[in-house]
């Protein structure tokens, strides 16, 4: 009878145990999983939905179910307003993308290379090229638009003194997007040059030992040794830089406000800088604003996946 | 002879070797100047007098130290509350840090330490949502904010980005390699799995935590777009560094010098941090591109 007893208590004993064991992953789960699904998944969802309705976020029963109106008048509807808004702004997007994506690859990977020889201060020139990285976009642009000024800008003036007319930088294109350009290298070429700089420490040295052995020189085996090496981090940087391009916001939105004007467009005023505005603030468009948002993001999911099935197949 | 011959090959290797050090040396030495260059140049200005910057904009020696530019950044607060500004930004960056790191590691201790049903699953969805694009978040997470009533609320700035993947991601991948058996031993003592925690992996997972707490720290302090659309309307008062400054460089009226002295006010501490972190920092954007 005692023995039973005992049994019992501990098949019980072991039950609770059991079921502690299984709350126990739960909790520690928890506090993760309730800020994700609310601030991660929830949003995503919400977002598409809203993109369906024309939203009002104010007073709930101005809001009405849209069906594709807000993706038709983006996408087709030439009279609306936003139609022009979002084709122009994509189209501004996409050319930030087309420039700046080689450049941040091939500078890196450039830059990773000189460090990857072990330069006498190497810690200093890593430290140099990577700080600007750390600081925050309005620094950034405070310091970059007084050298870009066209009167009393530290470049043209460097440029009048040895006897060049300098550009007009910020309210004229290509100057702009140039201007662009140059302060989003500054800023933002650290990170890659970091990421190829730690993939290429791992390449083993007896395949350059090899190469040169072959007769080749340092450009040859850079081409045929390190790149495809580290090409597990080319990937990947093309990829994050990708997505970091398409959400360029603070360089145009501070630097040349989305100007100049030519022929009646924005030049440098990028989607996002649309989005932000008609999606938020007094006469806010939160329905359009999101279906615009959906047709960006579907267009950076589409590039992705277009750019792993290349690079896969080059792995090949 | 061949002895001979070996030291003169090992001989060459190093010329060699040390040739590469001194030609990349001598590649990267103007390509860093010129990078520097802006910063060095903003630094010096802001201790310029304002007849010296007309008069001598290129030049990089003040021709007379000034401190009043600081002096006015300081005391002239009704303006532009520089200072105020730098609070906000550290109290926010710090507490957004800590709820990070906290939320962060008790989900990478679940999913790199504990054994349940679909643990593997639910981590690759969970890092899969890393390629949803935020943009599709933004309008909604307004909307949300609206409705919590945290427009204007450095709450919006802290919570909503806790649980951010990149950290889980960096956190897991560190308790993975801490040894199994030291976790075993203390069940065996019968240790719960918070003491385990608290008691084994923290004290082992300091560096972890640094690395992660950098990245949530300084994405914090540089966050731009979120604070505008958050702050941007709000009283001076409340808004962090970033935002403050572009409203700064925005006005109509600013002052180049004083504004110029604010973005150095504000470069300032996080070049600090990070020169003092470099190692960690660099480890922790290593590690994140060494995932396949």
């Amino acid at each position: 009878m005692k023995q039973t007893c005992a049994v019992k208590e501990a098949v019980k004993g072991s039950r609770s145990l059991r079921l502690k064991k299984a709350l126990v992953p739960i909790a520690f789960l928890l506090p993760f999983g309730i800020i994700f699904c609310m601030f991660v998944i929830f949003p995503f969802v919400f977002g598409i939905a809203i993109s369906f309705f024309n939203w009002n976020m104010f007073d709930a029963s101005r809001t009405s179910f849209a069906g594709f109106a807000n993706y038709i008048k983006i996408l087709f509807n030439s009279e609306s307003i936003y139609f022009s808004y979002f084709w122009n702004g994509l189209k501004n997007t996409l050319l930030f993308v087309a420039i700046s994506v080689p450049l941040l690859i091939v500078l890196p990977l450039l830059l990773a290379g000189l460090l990857d020889r072990k330069p006498y201060g190497f810690r200093f020139f890593r430290f140099a090229l990577f700080a600007p990285t750390v600081l925050s976009i309005s620094t950034v642009v405070i310091i970059w638009s007084w050298q870009f000024y066209t009167n009393g800008g530290v470049i043209n003036e460097f440029l009048k003194k040895v006897g060049i007319g300098g550009p007009n930088w910020l309210n004229a294109q290509p100057w702009a997007w140039i201007a662009i350009l140059i302060v989003t290298l500054w800023w933002t070429i650290g990170t890659n040059m970091v990421i190829f700089s730690a993939g290429m420490k791992n390449v083993d040295r007896s395949l350059y030992e090899a190469a040169r052995l072959d007769g080749a020189g340092a450009f040859r085996s850079f081409w045929h040794i390190t790149l495809p090496e580290i090409s597990n981090q080319i990937v990947l940087c093309l990829l994050m830089t990708m997505i970091a391009s398409f959400n360029i916001y603070g360089q145009p939105q501070l630097l040349t406000n989305g100007g100049p004007v030519i022929d009646g467009n924005f030049t440098t005023t990028v989607l996002m800088m649309r989005i932000r505005s008609i999606g938020m603030g007094a006469n806010a468009n939160p329905g359009v604003a999101s279906a615009m948002s959906v047709c960006m993001g579907i267009i950076m999911i589409a590039i992705s996946i277009v750019q792993n099935r290349l690079s896969k197949r080059k792995g090949d | 002879m061949t002895e001979v011959c070996a030291d003169k090959s090992v001989k060459k290797r190093k010329f060699r070797l040390q040739k590469g050090r001194v030609i990349s040396m001598a590649i990267l030495i103007p390509i860093t100047v010129l990078w520097l260059l802006p910063l060095v140049w903003g630094f010096v200005t802001s201790f310029k007098t304002d007849a010296d910057i007309d008069a001598h904009l290129l030049s990089f020696i003040p021709r007379e130290i000034t401190f009043s530019r600081y002096a006015r950044l300081f005391a002239e607060s009704e303006q532009f509350p520089v200072l105020m500004w730098l609070w906000n930004s550290i109290y926010t960056a710090a507490l957004y840090t800590i709820l990070h790191l906290v939320v962060v590691s008790l989900a990478a201790y679940a999913f790199g330490m504990l054994r349940f049903k679909g643990r593997d699953v639910l981590f690759t969805c969970v890092l899969a949502t890393m390629m949803i694009p935020s943009v599709i978040n933004l309008v909604p997470m307004y909307n949300m904010m609206v409705s919590f009533n945290w427009v204007g609320s450095p709450l919006a700035l802290i919570v909503p980005g806790a649980a951010g993947v990149f950290g889980l991601f960096l956190m897991r991948q560190f308790f993975l390699g801490i040894p199994k058996s030291l976790v075993e031993a203390a069940e065996v003592e019968g240790a719960g799995q918070l003491t385990v925690f608290l008691r084994i992996v923290l004290p082992l997972s300091s560096s972890a935590f640094m690395v992660a707490g950098l990245f949530a720290f300084l994405g914090n302090w540089n966050d731009y777009m979120w604070p505008q659309i958050i702050m941007g309307a709000e009283d001076m008062i409340m808004m962090t560094l970033p935002v403050g400054l572009s409203l700064m460089q925005g006005s109509y009226n600013y002052d180049l010098g004083l504004t110029m002295t604010a973005a150095i006010t504000s470069a300032i501490p996080v070049l600090i941090l990070f020169m003092l972190t470099q190692e960690k920092v660099i480890e922790g954007i290593a590690t994140s591109g060494m995932k396949d």
